[in-house]
Protein backbone atom coordinates (compact mmCIF):
# COMPACT_ATOMS: atom_id res chain seq x y z
CA UNK A 1 0.00 0.00 0.00
CA UNK A 2 2.76 2.38 0.98
CA UNK A 3 4.55 1.64 -2.27
CA UNK A 4 1.40 2.48 -4.23
CA UNK A 5 0.93 5.84 -2.49
CA UNK A 6 4.56 6.64 -3.12
CA UNK A 7 4.11 5.70 -6.80
CA UNK A 8 1.07 7.99 -7.00
CA UNK A 9 2.94 10.98 -5.56
CA UNK A 10 5.89 10.24 -7.81
CA UNK A 11 3.78 10.10 -10.96
CA UNK A 12 1.89 13.29 -10.09
CA UNK A 13 4.73 15.55 -9.02
CA UNK A 14 8.22 14.18 -9.54
CA UNK A 15 7.75 12.46 -12.88
CA UNK A 16 5.03 14.76 -14.17
CA UNK A 17 4.34 13.67 -17.75
CA UNK A 18 3.97 17.22 -19.04
CA UNK A 19 6.72 19.06 -17.21
CA UNK A 20 9.41 16.42 -16.70
CA UNK A 21 8.96 14.27 -19.83
CA UNK A 22 7.37 16.87 -22.12
CA UNK A 23 4.57 14.54 -23.15
CA UNK A 24 1.36 15.86 -24.65
CA UNK A 25 3.02 19.19 -25.37
CA UNK A 26 1.10 19.95 -28.57
CA UNK A 27 -2.24 19.98 -26.76
CA UNK A 28 -0.63 21.37 -23.60
CA UNK A 29 0.38 24.52 -25.47
CA UNK A 30 -2.60 24.73 -27.81
CA UNK A 31 -5.50 24.21 -25.39
CA UNK A 32 -4.23 26.12 -22.35
CA UNK A 33 -5.59 29.57 -23.13
CA UNK A 34 -8.66 29.31 -20.87
CA UNK A 35 -9.00 27.60 -17.49
CA UNK A 36 -12.44 26.10 -18.23
CA UNK A 37 -11.31 24.29 -21.40
CA UNK A 38 -8.06 23.26 -19.74
CA UNK A 39 -9.95 21.60 -16.87
CA UNK A 40 -12.21 19.81 -19.36
CA UNK A 41 -9.27 18.44 -21.31
CA UNK A 42 -7.44 17.57 -18.08
CA UNK A 43 -10.36 15.48 -16.82
CA UNK A 44 -10.71 13.76 -20.19
CA UNK A 45 -7.00 12.86 -20.20
CA UNK A 46 -7.25 11.55 -16.65
CA UNK A 47 -10.23 9.31 -17.47
CA UNK A 48 -8.67 7.93 -20.65
CA UNK A 49 -5.31 7.40 -18.96
CA UNK A 50 -6.93 5.52 -16.06
CA UNK A 51 -8.61 3.15 -18.54
CA UNK A 52 -5.85 2.68 -21.11
CA UNK A 53 -2.82 2.01 -18.90
CA UNK A 54 -4.35 -1.04 -17.14
CA UNK A 55 -5.91 -2.24 -20.44
CA UNK A 56 -2.53 -2.07 -22.15
CA UNK A 57 -0.98 -3.80 -19.15
CA UNK A 58 -3.35 -6.76 -19.55
CA UNK A 59 -2.76 -6.98 -23.29
CA UNK A 60 0.98 -6.81 -22.83
CA UNK A 61 1.08 -9.33 -19.99
CA UNK A 62 -1.26 -11.93 -21.51
CA UNK A 63 -0.72 -11.56 -25.27
CA UNK A 64 2.45 -9.79 -26.29
CA UNK A 65 5.21 -10.33 -23.74
CA UNK A 66 7.83 -12.98 -24.35
CA UNK A 67 6.27 -16.26 -23.22
CA UNK A 68 2.93 -14.56 -22.48
CA UNK A 69 1.07 -16.92 -24.78
CA UNK A 70 2.01 -20.01 -22.77
CA UNK A 71 -1.59 -20.15 -21.45
CA UNK A 72 -2.74 -21.35 -24.88
CA UNK A 73 0.28 -23.59 -25.29
CA UNK A 74 2.65 -21.32 -27.25
CA UNK A 75 5.45 -20.62 -24.78
CA UNK A 76 8.04 -19.68 -27.42
CA UNK A 77 6.13 -16.86 -29.09
CA UNK A 78 7.43 -13.32 -28.54
CA UNK A 79 5.15 -10.65 -29.96
CA UNK A 80 6.68 -7.73 -28.09
CA UNK A 81 7.52 -5.93 -31.35
CA UNK A 82 3.77 -5.40 -31.78
CA UNK A 83 3.56 -3.29 -28.60
CA UNK A 84 3.33 0.06 -30.42
CA UNK A 85 0.65 -1.07 -32.83
CA UNK A 86 -1.36 -2.76 -30.07
CA UNK A 87 -1.10 0.16 -27.65
CA UNK A 88 -2.21 2.77 -30.14
CA UNK A 89 -5.02 0.49 -31.31
CA UNK A 90 -6.24 -0.04 -27.74
CA UNK A 91 -6.11 3.71 -27.08
CA UNK A 92 -8.02 4.58 -30.25
CA UNK A 93 -10.63 1.91 -29.49
CA UNK A 94 -11.11 2.96 -25.85
CA UNK A 95 -11.47 6.61 -26.81
CA UNK A 96 -14.04 5.67 -29.42
CA UNK A 97 -16.00 3.47 -26.98
CA UNK A 98 -15.85 6.14 -24.28
CA UNK A 99 -17.20 8.68 -26.73
CA UNK A 100 -20.13 6.43 -27.64
CA UNK A 101 -20.90 5.54 -23.99
CA UNK A 102 -20.82 9.19 -22.93
CA UNK A 103 -23.00 10.18 -25.86
CA UNK A 104 -25.59 7.51 -24.97
CA UNK A 105 -25.71 7.71 -21.17
CA UNK A 106 -24.21 11.03 -20.07
CA UNK A 107 -25.11 13.61 -22.73
CA UNK A 108 -24.21 16.57 -20.48
CA UNK A 109 -20.73 15.20 -19.90
CA UNK A 110 -20.44 14.36 -23.58
CA UNK A 111 -21.17 17.94 -24.52
CA UNK A 112 -18.50 19.16 -22.13
CA UNK A 113 -15.77 16.65 -23.00
CA UNK A 114 -16.81 15.53 -26.49
CA UNK A 115 -14.62 17.87 -28.49
CA UNK A 116 -11.51 16.86 -26.55
CA UNK A 117 -11.84 13.11 -26.94
CA UNK A 118 -10.62 12.84 -30.57
CA UNK A 119 -7.61 14.99 -29.64
CA UNK A 120 -6.65 12.50 -26.98
CA UNK A 121 -5.96 9.60 -29.35
CA UNK A 122 -2.94 11.44 -30.70
CA UNK A 123 -1.86 12.85 -27.34
CA UNK A 124 1.63 11.58 -26.58
CA UNK A 125 0.91 11.63 -22.84
CA UNK A 126 -1.54 8.73 -23.24
CA UNK A 127 0.72 6.55 -25.40
CA UNK A 128 3.72 7.64 -23.31
CA UNK A 129 2.00 6.52 -20.11
CA UNK A 130 1.36 3.05 -21.54
CA UNK A 131 4.91 2.73 -22.89
CA UNK A 132 6.45 3.84 -19.57
CA UNK A 133 4.27 1.28 -17.79
CA UNK A 134 5.62 -1.47 -20.07
CA UNK A 135 9.22 -0.28 -19.84
CA UNK A 136 9.13 -0.11 -16.03
CA UNK A 137 7.33 -3.46 -15.75
CA UNK A 138 4.54 -2.32 -13.42
CA UNK A 139 2.07 -4.97 -12.20
CA UNK A 140 -1.71 -4.54 -12.54
CA UNK A 141 -2.24 -2.61 -9.27
CA UNK A 142 0.74 -0.37 -9.99
CA UNK A 143 -0.45 0.33 -13.52
CA UNK A 144 -3.90 1.39 -12.26
CA UNK A 145 -2.27 3.77 -9.77
CA UNK A 146 0.21 5.00 -12.37
CA UNK A 147 -2.62 5.64 -14.84
CA UNK A 148 -4.60 7.73 -12.34
CA UNK A 149 -1.51 9.54 -11.05
CA UNK A 150 0.04 10.44 -14.37
CA UNK A 151 -3.33 11.59 -15.74
CA UNK A 152 -3.93 13.72 -12.66
CA UNK A 153 -0.45 15.22 -12.88
CA UNK A 154 -1.02 16.17 -16.51
CA UNK A 155 -4.41 17.72 -15.66
CA UNK A 156 -2.81 19.68 -12.82
CA UNK A 157 -0.06 21.00 -15.09
CA UNK A 158 -2.39 22.14 -17.88
CA UNK A 159 -4.80 23.81 -15.42
CA UNK A 160 -1.97 25.71 -13.75
CA UNK A 161 -0.60 26.69 -17.15
CA UNK A 162 -4.02 28.02 -18.23
CA UNK A 163 -4.30 30.04 -15.02
CA UNK A 164 -0.94 31.67 -15.66
CA UNK A 165 -1.74 32.35 -19.31
CA UNK A 166 -5.05 34.03 -18.43
CA UNK A 167 -3.11 36.51 -16.31
CA UNK A 168 -0.31 36.75 -18.85
CA UNK A 169 -2.66 38.26 -21.44
CA UNK A 170 -2.50 41.56 -19.59
CA UNK A 171 1.28 41.77 -19.34
CA UNK A 172 3.62 43.64 -21.64
CA UNK A 173 5.52 40.96 -23.55
CA UNK A 174 8.26 41.81 -26.12
CA UNK A 175 6.93 41.51 -29.68
CA UNK A 176 8.99 38.46 -30.71
CA UNK A 177 8.10 36.53 -27.56
CA UNK A 178 4.37 37.21 -27.90
CA UNK A 179 2.21 34.08 -27.80
CA UNK A 180 4.21 30.88 -28.23
CA UNK A 181 7.58 32.21 -27.05
CA UNK A 182 6.43 33.42 -23.65
CA UNK A 183 4.38 30.25 -23.22
CA UNK A 184 7.56 28.19 -23.56
CA UNK A 185 9.40 30.34 -21.03
CA UNK A 186 6.45 30.04 -18.62
CA UNK A 187 6.40 26.26 -19.03
CA UNK A 188 10.14 26.24 -18.30
CA UNK A 189 9.64 28.16 -15.07
CA UNK A 190 6.80 25.82 -14.05
CA UNK A 191 8.98 22.82 -14.81
CA UNK A 192 11.68 24.38 -12.61
CA UNK A 193 9.08 24.67 -9.84
CA UNK A 194 8.02 21.04 -10.21
CA UNK A 195 11.65 19.96 -9.93
CA UNK A 196 11.58 21.12 -6.32
CA UNK A 197 9.54 17.98 -5.58
CA UNK A 198 12.29 15.70 -6.82
CA UNK A 199 13.83 15.31 -3.36
CA UNK A 200 10.65 13.86 -1.86
CA UNK A 201 10.95 10.31 -0.58
CA UNK A 202 8.00 8.51 0.98
CA UNK B 1 23.45 14.68 -74.61
CA UNK B 2 21.21 12.44 -72.59
CA UNK B 3 22.94 13.69 -69.44
CA UNK B 4 21.97 17.21 -70.38
CA UNK B 5 18.33 16.32 -70.86
CA UNK B 6 18.31 14.53 -67.56
CA UNK B 7 19.90 17.53 -65.82
CA UNK B 8 17.32 19.89 -67.33
CA UNK B 9 14.54 17.59 -66.26
CA UNK B 10 15.87 17.34 -62.74
CA UNK B 11 16.29 21.09 -62.49
CA UNK B 12 12.76 21.65 -63.67
CA UNK B 13 11.49 19.14 -61.18
CA UNK B 14 13.54 20.59 -58.40
CA UNK B 15 12.28 24.14 -58.99
CA UNK B 16 8.77 22.83 -58.53
CA UNK B 17 9.47 20.97 -55.31
CA UNK B 18 11.94 23.47 -53.89
CA UNK B 19 9.39 25.55 -51.95
CA UNK B 20 7.87 22.36 -50.51
CA UNK B 21 11.32 21.29 -49.34
CA UNK B 22 12.72 24.64 -48.15
CA UNK B 23 9.71 26.35 -46.60
CA UNK B 24 9.47 24.10 -43.52
CA UNK B 25 13.09 24.90 -42.62
CA UNK B 26 12.57 28.46 -41.35
CA UNK B 27 9.53 30.15 -42.88
CA UNK B 28 7.07 27.50 -41.79
CA UNK B 29 9.04 25.43 -39.32
CA UNK B 30 6.94 22.62 -37.83
CA UNK B 31 8.25 23.13 -34.30
CA UNK B 32 8.55 26.85 -33.79
CA UNK B 33 5.69 28.02 -35.98
CA UNK B 34 3.16 25.23 -36.25
CA UNK B 35 3.83 24.04 -32.65
CA UNK B 36 3.93 20.41 -33.74
CA UNK B 37 6.00 17.56 -32.44
CA UNK B 38 7.46 19.34 -29.46
CA UNK B 39 7.24 16.45 -27.00
CA UNK B 40 10.21 14.54 -28.27
CA UNK B 41 12.04 17.68 -29.35
CA UNK B 42 12.45 18.67 -25.73
CA UNK B 43 13.09 15.31 -24.17
CA UNK B 44 15.94 13.87 -26.23
CA UNK B 45 18.08 17.00 -26.62
CA UNK B 46 20.34 16.81 -23.57
CA UNK B 47 22.92 15.03 -25.77
CA UNK B 48 23.74 15.60 -29.40
CA UNK B 49 23.99 11.88 -30.22
CA UNK B 50 20.43 11.06 -29.13
CA UNK B 51 19.13 14.17 -30.91
CA UNK B 52 20.84 13.11 -34.14
CA UNK B 53 19.45 9.58 -34.01
CA UNK B 54 15.99 10.91 -33.19
CA UNK B 55 16.19 13.36 -36.12
CA UNK B 56 17.15 10.59 -38.53
CA UNK B 57 14.40 8.32 -37.18
CA UNK B 58 11.69 10.97 -37.44
CA UNK B 59 12.79 12.23 -40.85
CA UNK B 60 12.74 8.73 -42.31
CA UNK B 61 9.34 7.94 -40.78
CA UNK B 62 7.70 11.16 -41.95
CA UNK B 63 9.19 10.86 -45.45
CA UNK B 64 8.18 7.22 -45.84
CA UNK B 65 4.71 7.67 -44.34
CA UNK B 66 4.01 10.73 -46.51
CA UNK B 67 5.04 8.82 -49.63
CA UNK B 68 3.10 5.68 -48.70
CA UNK B 69 -0.06 7.58 -47.83
CA UNK B 70 0.17 9.68 -51.00
CA UNK B 71 0.42 6.53 -53.11
CA UNK B 72 -2.82 5.07 -51.75
CA UNK B 73 -4.57 8.38 -51.01
CA UNK B 74 -7.31 7.78 -53.57
CA UNK B 75 -8.17 4.38 -52.13
CA UNK B 76 -8.56 5.43 -48.48
CA UNK B 77 -12.21 5.94 -47.44
CA UNK B 78 -12.53 9.30 -45.68
CA UNK B 79 -14.25 7.88 -42.62
CA UNK B 80 -11.43 5.53 -41.62
CA UNK B 81 -8.49 7.57 -42.89
CA UNK B 82 -7.13 8.30 -39.40
CA UNK B 83 -6.92 4.59 -38.57
CA UNK B 84 -5.27 3.82 -41.91
CA UNK B 85 -2.71 6.59 -41.40
CA UNK B 86 -2.10 5.47 -37.83
CA UNK B 87 -1.48 1.87 -38.92
CA UNK B 88 0.97 2.89 -41.64
CA UNK B 89 2.84 5.19 -39.27
CA UNK B 90 2.90 2.66 -36.43
CA UNK B 91 4.26 -0.06 -38.76
CA UNK B 92 7.02 2.26 -39.99
CA UNK B 93 7.91 3.16 -36.40
CA UNK B 94 8.13 -0.53 -35.51
CA UNK B 95 10.59 -1.01 -38.39
CA UNK B 96 12.69 1.97 -37.26
CA UNK B 97 12.63 0.76 -33.66
CA UNK B 98 13.72 -2.78 -34.61
CA UNK B 99 16.55 -1.38 -36.77
CA UNK B 100 17.72 0.87 -33.93
CA UNK B 101 17.66 -2.02 -31.46
CA UNK B 102 19.73 -4.11 -33.86
CA UNK B 103 22.26 -1.44 -34.90
CA UNK B 104 22.56 0.99 -31.99
CA UNK B 105 21.25 -0.76 -28.90
CA UNK B 106 22.72 1.67 -26.33
CA UNK B 107 21.18 4.72 -27.96
CA UNK B 108 17.84 3.00 -28.40
CA UNK B 109 17.88 2.30 -24.64
CA UNK B 110 18.59 6.00 -23.96
CA UNK B 111 15.79 7.11 -26.26
CA UNK B 112 13.52 4.70 -24.32
CA UNK B 113 9.88 5.38 -25.16
CA UNK B 114 10.51 8.35 -27.39
CA UNK B 115 11.04 6.30 -30.55
CA UNK B 116 7.62 4.76 -29.97
CA UNK B 117 6.18 8.19 -29.44
CA UNK B 118 6.99 9.12 -33.05
CA UNK B 119 3.60 7.44 -33.69
CA UNK B 120 1.80 10.24 -31.89
CA UNK B 121 4.21 12.92 -33.04
CA UNK B 122 1.92 15.55 -34.47
CA UNK B 123 4.30 16.32 -37.36
CA UNK B 124 3.86 12.87 -38.87
CA UNK B 125 0.07 12.78 -38.50
CA UNK B 126 -0.22 16.45 -39.40
CA UNK B 127 1.70 16.15 -42.68
CA UNK B 128 -0.15 12.95 -43.61
CA UNK B 129 -3.51 14.61 -43.04
CA UNK B 130 -2.68 18.08 -44.40
CA UNK B 131 -0.41 17.29 -47.34
CA UNK B 132 -0.11 13.65 -48.34
CA UNK B 133 -3.88 13.11 -48.60
CA UNK B 134 -4.14 15.75 -51.36
CA UNK B 135 -0.82 15.56 -53.21
CA UNK B 136 1.03 13.12 -55.49
CA UNK B 137 3.76 10.88 -54.04
CA UNK B 138 6.82 12.83 -55.27
CA UNK B 139 5.67 16.15 -53.80
CA UNK B 140 4.65 14.38 -50.59
CA UNK B 141 8.08 12.79 -50.39
CA UNK B 142 9.77 16.20 -50.48
CA UNK B 143 7.22 17.69 -48.10
CA UNK B 144 7.97 14.92 -45.61
CA UNK B 145 11.71 15.38 -46.10
CA UNK B 146 11.44 19.16 -45.66
CA UNK B 147 9.40 18.91 -42.48
CA UNK B 148 11.68 16.22 -41.12
CA UNK B 149 14.69 18.43 -41.78
CA UNK B 150 12.96 21.46 -40.22
CA UNK B 151 12.36 19.38 -37.10
CA UNK B 152 15.95 18.11 -37.14
CA UNK B 153 17.32 21.64 -37.47
CA UNK B 154 15.68 22.78 -34.22
CA UNK B 155 16.47 19.53 -32.43
CA UNK B 156 20.16 19.71 -33.33
CA UNK B 157 20.40 23.43 -32.50
CA UNK B 158 18.93 22.84 -29.03
CA UNK B 159 21.08 19.76 -28.46
CA UNK B 160 24.30 21.58 -29.44
CA UNK B 161 23.60 24.34 -26.91
CA UNK B 162 22.62 21.91 -24.16
CA UNK B 163 25.50 19.46 -24.57
CA UNK B 164 28.18 22.08 -25.27
CA UNK B 165 27.39 24.31 -22.30
CA UNK B 166 25.87 21.63 -20.06
CA UNK B 167 28.69 19.13 -20.18
CA UNK B 168 31.38 20.89 -22.22
CA UNK B 169 31.40 18.31 -25.01
CA UNK B 170 29.87 17.49 -28.36
CA UNK B 171 29.04 13.88 -29.28
CA UNK B 172 30.96 12.93 -26.15
CA UNK B 173 34.19 14.64 -27.32
CA UNK B 174 35.39 17.32 -24.91
CA UNK B 175 35.35 20.78 -26.54
CA UNK B 176 35.45 23.06 -23.54
CA UNK B 177 38.00 21.65 -21.04
CA UNK B 178 36.19 21.11 -17.73
CA UNK B 179 37.48 22.39 -14.40
CA UNK B 180 37.37 18.88 -12.93
CA UNK B 181 39.70 17.70 -15.72
CA UNK B 182 42.11 20.59 -15.15
CA UNK B 183 40.56 22.97 -17.70
CA UNK B 184 38.76 26.30 -17.22
CA UNK B 185 35.10 25.60 -18.01
CA UNK B 186 32.63 25.09 -15.17
CA UNK B 187 29.63 23.29 -16.77
CA UNK B 188 26.16 24.73 -16.29
CA UNK B 189 24.19 21.85 -14.80
CA UNK B 190 20.83 23.53 -15.40
CA UNK B 191 21.20 22.93 -19.13
CA UNK B 192 21.05 19.17 -18.58
CA UNK B 193 17.74 19.44 -16.68
CA UNK B 194 14.33 19.47 -18.41
CA UNK B 195 13.43 23.19 -17.85
CA UNK B 196 16.35 24.44 -19.94
CA UNK B 197 14.87 22.88 -23.08
CA UNK B 198 11.79 25.08 -22.69
CA UNK B 199 13.92 28.18 -22.22
CA UNK B 200 16.13 27.46 -25.22
CA UNK B 201 13.17 26.86 -27.56
CA UNK B 202 11.47 29.99 -26.20
CA UNK B 203 14.57 32.07 -26.88
CA UNK B 204 14.99 30.42 -30.29
CA UNK B 205 11.43 31.44 -31.19
CA UNK B 206 12.25 34.98 -30.06
CA UNK B 207 15.38 35.06 -32.24
CA UNK B 208 13.61 33.70 -35.35
CA UNK B 209 10.70 36.10 -34.95
CA UNK B 210 13.01 39.07 -34.53
CA UNK B 211 14.67 37.99 -37.77
CA UNK B 212 11.32 37.38 -39.53
CA UNK B 213 8.84 39.86 -37.98
CA UNK B 214 6.03 38.45 -40.14
CA UNK B 215 5.78 35.48 -37.75
CA UNK B 216 5.06 37.62 -34.67
CA UNK B 217 1.66 36.87 -33.13
CA UNK B 218 -0.71 39.76 -32.47
CA UNK B 219 -1.18 40.42 -28.74
CA UNK B 220 -4.65 39.78 -27.26
CA UNK B 221 -4.62 43.15 -25.54
CA UNK B 222 -2.68 46.33 -26.08
CA UNK B 223 -1.16 47.88 -22.97
CA UNK B 224 -2.09 51.57 -22.97
CA UNK B 225 0.05 54.12 -21.14
CA UNK B 226 -1.29 55.15 -17.73
CA UNK B 227 -2.68 58.64 -17.09
CA UNK B 228 -0.04 61.33 -16.98
CA UNK B 229 2.62 59.03 -18.45
CA UNK B 230 4.29 60.23 -21.63
CA UNK B 231 3.41 57.79 -24.38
Amino acid sequence: MEALISLFVKSVFIENLALAFFLGMCTFLAVSKRIATAIGLGIAVMVVQTLTVPANHLIHAYLLKEGALSWIGLPDVDLSFLVYLASIGVIAAIVQILEMVLDRFFPALYNALGIFLPLITVNCAILGGSLFMIEREYNLAESVVYGIGSGFGWALAITAMAGIREKLKYSDVPAGLQGLGITFITAGLMSLGFMAFSGIQL
Amino acid sequence: MSDEIQAVEEEFDFEKVKPVLVEPLVDNNPIILQVLGICSALAVTSQLSTALIMSIALTSVVTASNTAIAVIRNHIPASIRIIVQMTIIASLVIVVDQILKAVAYDISKQLSVFVGLIITNCIVMGRAEAFAMQNPPLASFFDGLGNGLGYSLILIAVAVVRELFGSGSLLGVEILPLVKNGGWYEPNGLLLLPPSAFFIIGLLIWAVRTWKPKQVEAPDFRILPAHGEVA
